[in-house]
C-alpha cells in the first residue's frame, strides 16, 4: 500500500473504528450509567446525563430486597468449583492423550462385530425384561437402570476402544448435544418425585432433590464444559517438548514427580487460560441455570431474569444488578483474549 | 516415550473422563427415548405406553412449524451478520490507527455479557417503545408512531440481540487469524501489482476460509440452542425456537412425554444440521 | 562397569519395522558412535538402550544384567538430548540437582556435587540463571552437567552438537572428548555427521535402514569398508564409484598428472579450500570423479588431466554391494 498519506488513512480509520467500537459498547456503557442514577432519572437520555444526580442507592436497594450477595456467591461458587472439578478429570485425561496416545483402536469394529454386540445386548435385555416384569417398568426403576446399562454397553465398548484422535473428536461432539434434548432427563433425575427420589431399600434417597441445589449444579456445569477443558489442555500439553519429559524419566522421576514437578509448572499458563475460559462459560451459562434453579442455588443469570416481569420502575435497579454481574467477566475477558481464541475455536485457530 | 508402562497408566488416567462423558452422552438420551414413548403428564396420574403419539402431538402443535422456521431464520441471519460483519471488523481492527487496543476491548465486550443481562438491557433500555433509546431517536427524527420492537418484530429483535453478542466473537477469531497472515505475503502481492481489493480477494479471503469455517460451525452449535434471550424477553409465543418449544411443553403444559419427544426431535435436527454443515464447510478444515 | 549387550534387538511400530534385529557388544569405557543417514534408526537404537522405548523383541543387558523390561530410572544411565531438554522453569542449579533430588540424595551431598559439576563446566557464575538466559553452548553444558552429576554407568548422547554453530561445535567436540578421557566412562554417541564420528570414536557403528552394516574403529572403516554403503558413507568427499559400482577409490588416493596416467578426464570444476583443492573431473565413460590435490592446484576448469589411482587403495565390490578381496 502506498506509504504516502498514511496519516490521513490513520485518521479515517481511527474515526471509523472508534465510532463502531463505541456503538458496540454503548449498551454496556448506558447500563453502567443507569446504575448510578435514581429510578426516576434512570431513563434520561444521553444529553441529560450530566445534569441529573449520581447515586449509589440502587446497589443498596437490590441487596436489601433480594440478598444479592447470595446470588453472587452462588455464581462464584458454581463457576469456580465446577472448574476445579473439571481440572481434576481433565488434567490426567489430557496428559494421557498428549503423551501416551493410542494410535490403533484396541478393538477392531467391523460391521459383523457391531451387529453381534448390539443384537446380543438387546436380546439379553429384552429377555430379562420379559421374564421378570413383562415389559412393565413402572415401579421397577432399578431394573430400568440395569437395562440402560446393557443397552449402553456396545457404545461404551466402542468409546473405550477408540484411538486418541477419535476419542478427542467424540468428546467434542458431546458438547454439541442440544440442551433441549437433555432437559427432560436431567429434570427427571434432579427432581424430587423424579427418577432417583425413592427409598431404594439398600440406600434411602427419599430426601433427594437436586432442583435448586448448589451441589447439583456443579457436576452438571462440569460435564457441560469438560470437553472444552480437555481439548484446551490437550493442545497446551502437546506444546510441551516430549524431550523434557524424557529427560525427567532419565533423571529418575516417577510418574507423579513428572506430573507435579515438570509438567504442571510448565503448563501453568495453559491451565490458567483454560480455567479462565471455563469461568466465563460457567458464569454466563443460562439454559440450565434458568431451568434448574430457583431461589437457593440461583446464580446471577437466573436472578437477573427475574427482572423480566417486575412491578413498577426497575431499570435503575436492573442496571445496578446487571453491572455487578457483568463487570468481573468483562475484566477477565479483556485480559485473556488471545488465550480465549484458542479455547473458543476448540484449538483450531491459534 | 510411549512405553507400555506409560500407556497402561494413560488408559487409567483417561477412564474417568471417558466414563463421565459417556454417561453424560447416553444416559439422558436413553431416558429421553424411554419417556418419549410414554404418556406422562406431571399433573395427571395416567401413564402408560403411548406409542408415537407424543411425536405426533409435538409435530402437530400449532407452534411447531413457526418455531422451526424461527430457529432456521435466527441461526441463518445471525451467521450472515456475524461472519460478514466479523470479516469487516477484523480487517478494520488490523489497520493502524490510534487507540487500537482500547477499541478492540470495546468491540469484544458484548460477547462477555451474560445473555439474561443483554436481553433485558436491550429490551428495556434500548428498544423500549416509551423510554428506549431507539424510541428517542425516532422521536428526534420526527416520527409520530414509535416502533415497538418486541411487540411487532420480536424475531428481528432477538436476532439483533444475538448478533450483537456474537459479532465480537467472529471478529476476535477472524482478527487473530488475520494477524497470523505473513506480512511478507502483502509485500509480495504489492510487488506483483495487486491492489487492495485483489489482495483481499486472492490472499486474505482464502487465508480466512478456515477460521470462517470454524466460526460457522461453532456459532451454529450455540445458535441452535438460543434460550435465555427468548424466555427472558417473554417472546416465546411469537419468536420462540425449537428449544423454547420443548421448554414450554415442560414448563407450561407439564407434559413430560411430549417434551421428551420434542427434545429428541431437537437432537435429530442438530445432528442433521451438523452433518450437512461438516460436509459443506468441512472441506476447509484439515482432515 | 558400563558394558552393554544387545541381542537380536528388534523394534517395530505396528507394521513399520525400524530395526529388524541388532546384535552389539559395547565395551567398558569406550566411546562408541552410532552413525548413519537420517532415518537409519540410530536414535531409535539409543532410545531402546535408554529405556525410553520398549523393544519389540530381543534383550538388552547392562553389565550382564537383563534390563530389557526395566524403566529408564533403573538403568543407571544419563542422556544428553539434541535440544538439551533443560527444565525451563528451574534455575541452572536446580536443573543439575534434579537427578540427585529424584534419587533422594541428602542435601549437603547434593550441593557439593552440583558445585563440583558446575566448576568443571565453567558454569559457577550461571547457577542462578534460567535456561532462557543462556547461550546455546552454555545450555549444552548445563545438559552435560545434569548428566555427569549422577556418575552414571554410561552416558548417552543424542546428536548433542547438531543445534550449535560450526565453530562452537568444534570446541564442544574437544570438550566432550576431554570429558571422556577424564571420566573414563562408557559413552554412546549418536550423530549423522561422519566427521564427528571419525574424530571422536573408539569404535563406530554404521547403521543403514535399521541394520548394523559394520562395527569397527574409524581407521578400520576407512581402510576396510565391508560394503558399498559404508565405503560411500565414511570419508569426505565421498568415494568415487566406477564400473557399475564394482570399483571404488577415494579422491585422496588418486594422483594427478598433466602428462600421463591410467585414466583421462577434463576438469569441470575446481574447489579451492586453501589446504586442498577438490577437482570435479569428467572422466568420460567412467563418469564424474572427485580428485583431491594438495594445496593449490594448477589444474583449472577445462584442463585435461591424467589420473592414476593407488593400486592397493582400490576397493572391489560384488553385485550385492559387499566388499570382496583384500
Amino acid at each position: 500500500m502506498p506509504r504516502k498519506s498514511s496519516s490521513g488513512r490513520k485518521l479515517v480509520f481511527t474515526i471509523i473504528a472508534w465510532t463502531i467500537g463505541l456503538l458496540m459498547f454503548f449498551p454496556i456503557f448506558w447500563t453502567a450509567v443507569a446504575a448510578f442514577k435514581t429510578e426516576s432519572d434512570a431513563y434520561t437520555l444521553p444529553q441529560n446525563w450530566l445534569s441529573t444526580p449520581w447515586t449509589l442507592e440502587n446497589f443498596g436497594i437490590v441487596q436489601e430486597r433480594s440478598n444479592y450477595v447470595r446470588y453472587i456467591l452462588n455464581t462464584i461458587g458454581i463457576a469456580f468449583l465446577s472448574t476445579l472439578l473439571g481440572l481434576l478429570f481433565a488434567v490426567p485425561a489430557a496428559w494421557s492423550m498428549a503423551f501416551s496416545p493410542v494410535t490403533k483402536p484396541s478393538i477392531d469394529w467391523s460391521g459383523k462385530r457391531w451387529l453381534g454386540t448390539i443384537l446380543g445386548c438387546a436380546a439379553v435385555a429384552g429377555l430379562i425384561l420379559y421374564v421378570s416384569v413383562n415389559w412393565d417398568l413402572t415401579g421397577h426403576p432399578l431394573l430400568g437402570m440395569l437395562m440402560l446399562i446393557l443397552f449402553i454397553t456396545p457404545i461404551v465398548l466402542w468409546v473405550f476402544s477408540r484411538n486418541t484422535t477419535d476419542a478427542l473428536l467424540w468428546m467434542l461432539s458431546t458438547k454439541m448435544m442440544p440442551p433441549a434434548g437433555a432437559l427432560i432427563p436431567i429434570y427427571l433425575i434432579f427432581n424430587r418425585n423424579g427418577l432417583v427420589f425413592k427409598d431404594w431399600g439398600w440406600i434411602d434417597l427419599s430426601e433427594w432433590n437436586l432442583i435448586d441445589s448448589f451441589w447439583g449444579m456443579i457436576p452438571l456445569m462440569m460435564l457441560l464444559n469438560l470437553p472444552i477443558i480437555i481439548w484446551m489442555l490437550y493442545t497446551y500439553f502437546k506444546e510441551i517438548p516430549t524431550e523434557i519429559l524424557e529427560a525427567a524419566r532419565m533423571d529418575g522421576a516417577n510418574v507423579w514427580n513428572e506430573l507435579t514437578k515438570i509438567l504442571t509448572p510448565m503448563a501453568v499458563p495453559g491451565i490458567v487460560s483454560t480455567c479462565l475460559l471455563n469461568l466465563i462459560l460457567a458464569w454466563n451459562e443460562a439454559f440450565w441455570s434458568l431451568n434448574l434453579t430457583n431461589k437457593y442455588a440461583a446464580p446471577l443469570s437466573f436472578f437477573i431474569s427475574e427482572y423480566s416481569s417486575p412491578e413498577g420502575q426497575f431499570w435503575a435497579k436492573l442496571s445496578a444488578a446487571s453491572l455487578m454481574a457483568i463487570v468481573p467477566i468483562l475484566i477477565v475477558g479483556w485480559f485473556s483474549q488471545r488465550q480465549l481464541v484458542r479455547g473458543l475455536t476448540f484449538g483450531a485457530v491459534k | 516415550m510411549a512405553t507400555s508402562h506409560s500407556q497402561s497408566l494413560g488408559k487409567w488416567a483417561l477412564a474417568p473422563s471417558l466414563a463421565a462423558l459417556t454417561a453424560w452422552a447416553f444416559v439422558p438420551l436413553s431416558i429421553a427415548i424411554y419417556f418419549a414413548f410414554l404418556r406422562y403428564n406431571l399433573q395427571s396420574d395416567n401413564t402408560g405406553w403411548y406409542g408415537l403419539s407424543n411425536f405426533y402431538y409435538f409435530f402437530s402443535d400449532p407452534y411447531f412449524l413457526k418455531d422451526l422456521f424461527n430457529t432456521i431464520v435466527l441461526v441463518f441471519s445471525t451467521l450472515v451478520i456475524t461472519v460478514v460483519g466479523g470479516v469487516f471488523l477484523a480487517i478494520l481492527l488490523d489497520q493502524p490507527f490510534w487507540g487500537r487496543g482500547i477499541v478492540r476491548v470495546l468491540m469484544i465486550s458484548p460477547f462477555f455479557i451474560m445473555p439474561t443481562v443483554s436481553s433485558l438491557v436491550w429490551k428495556n433500555l434500548i428498544m423500549h417503545p416509551v423510554f428506549g433509546l431507539f424510541a428517542a431517536i425516532q422521536k428526534f427524527f420526527g416520527a409520530t408512531q414509535v416502533l415497538d420492537w418486541f411487540g411487532t418484530v420480536p424475531l428481528l429483535s432477538v436476532i439483533i440481540i444475538v448478533s450483537w453478542q456474537w459479532l465480537p466473537y467472529a471478529a476476535l477469531i477472524l482478527l487473530t487469524a488475520l494477524q497470523s497472515l505473513d506480512e511478507e505475503q502483502k509485500d509480495a502481492s504489492e510487488i506483483d501489482g495487486a491492489g487492495p481489493i485483489s489482495y483481499f480477494r486472492y490472499i486474505v479471503l482464502p487465508h480466512l476460509s478456515r477460521p470462517i469455517t470454524v466460526v460457522i460451525l461453532i456459532e451454529t452449535i450455540f445458535l441452535l440452542n438460543i434460550f435465555a434471550e427468548i424466555k427472558v424477553t417473554s417472546v416465546g409465543g411469537f419468536a420462540g425456537n425449537l428449544t423454547y418449544l420443548v421448554f414450554s411443553q415442560l414448563n407450561d403444559a407439564n407434559d413430560v412425554g411430549e417434551a421428551a419427544a420434542g427434545g429428541l426431535v431437537a437432537v435429530v435436527l442438530a445432528n442433521i444440521v451438523s452433518y450437512f454443515l461438516v460436509r459443506i464447510v468441512g472441506k476447509n478444515l484439515e482432515g | 562397569m558400563g558394558t552393554f549387550q544387545l541381542s537380536k534387538v528388534r523394534k517395530a511400530f505396528g507394521d513399520a519395522v525400524i530395526i529388524p534385529g541388532a546384535d552389539l557388544a559395547i565395551l567398558e569405557g569406550e566411546f562408541i558412535v552410532f552413525v548413519g543417514p537420517s532415518g537409519c534408526g540410530k536414535s531409535t537404537l539409543l532410545r531402546l538402550i535408554a529405556g525410553l522405548e520398549d523393544v519389540t523383541s530381543g534383550t538388552i543387558g547392562i553389565d550382564g544384567k537383563d534390563v530389557t523390561e526395566a524403566p529408564p530410572s533403573e538403568r543407571g544411565l544419563a542422556m544428553v538430548f539434541q535440544s538439551y531438554a533443560l527444565y525451563p522453569h528451574m534455575s541452572v542449579r536446580d536443573n543439575i540437582a534434579f537427578p540427585l533430588k529424584m534419587h533422594k540424595v541428602p542435601k549437603a551431598e547434593m550441593d557439593a556435587k552440583v558445585a563440583e559439576a558446575a566448576a568443571k563446566l565453567n558454569l559457577t557464575d550461571y547457577l542462578d540463571r534460567k535456561p532462557r538466559q543462556l547461550s546455546g553452548g552454555q545450555r549444552q553444558r548445563v545438559a552435560i552437567g545434569r548428566a555427569i552429576v549422577r556418575e552414571p554407568t554410561a552416558f548417552l548422547f543424542d546428536e548433542p552438537l547438531s543445534n550449535l554453530d560450526a565453530a562452537l561445535r568444534v570446541n564442544m567436540r574437544v570438550e566432550i572428548m576431554q570429558m571422556h578421557k577424564e571420566m573414563k566412562a562408557t559413552m554412546i554417541y549418536v550423530t549423522h555427521d561422519q566427521v564427528e564420528a571419525m574424530t571422536m570414536a573408539d569404535r563406530i557403528v554404521v547403521l543403514n535402514r535399521g541394520n548394523i552394516e559394520q562395527v569397527g574403529s574409524p581407521l578400520e572403516l576407512y581402510n576396510k569398508p565391508n560394503s558399498l554403503f559404508v565405503a560411500g558413507f565414511i570419508g569426505s568427499p565421498k568415494m568415487n564409484f566406477i564400473e557399475d559400482n564394482s570399483l571404488g577409490v577415494r579422491p585422496e588416493h588418486i594422483a594427478l598428472s598433466d602428462k600421463k596416467g591410467d585414466w583421462q578426464g577434463t576438469v569441470k570444476l575446481a574447489e579451492h579450500l586453501g589446504s586442498d583443492t577438490f577437482l570435479h573431473v569428467d572422466g568420460g565413460q567412467r563418469g564424474q570423479l572427485t580428485v583431491r590435490a594438495n594445496g593449490e592446484s594448477a589444474f583449472g576448469p577445462g584442463t585435461m588431466v591424467w589420473m592414476t589411482p593407488e593400486k592397493d587403495r582400490i576397493h572391489h565390490f560384488d553385485k550385492s554391494g559387499k566388499a570382496v578381496g583384500k
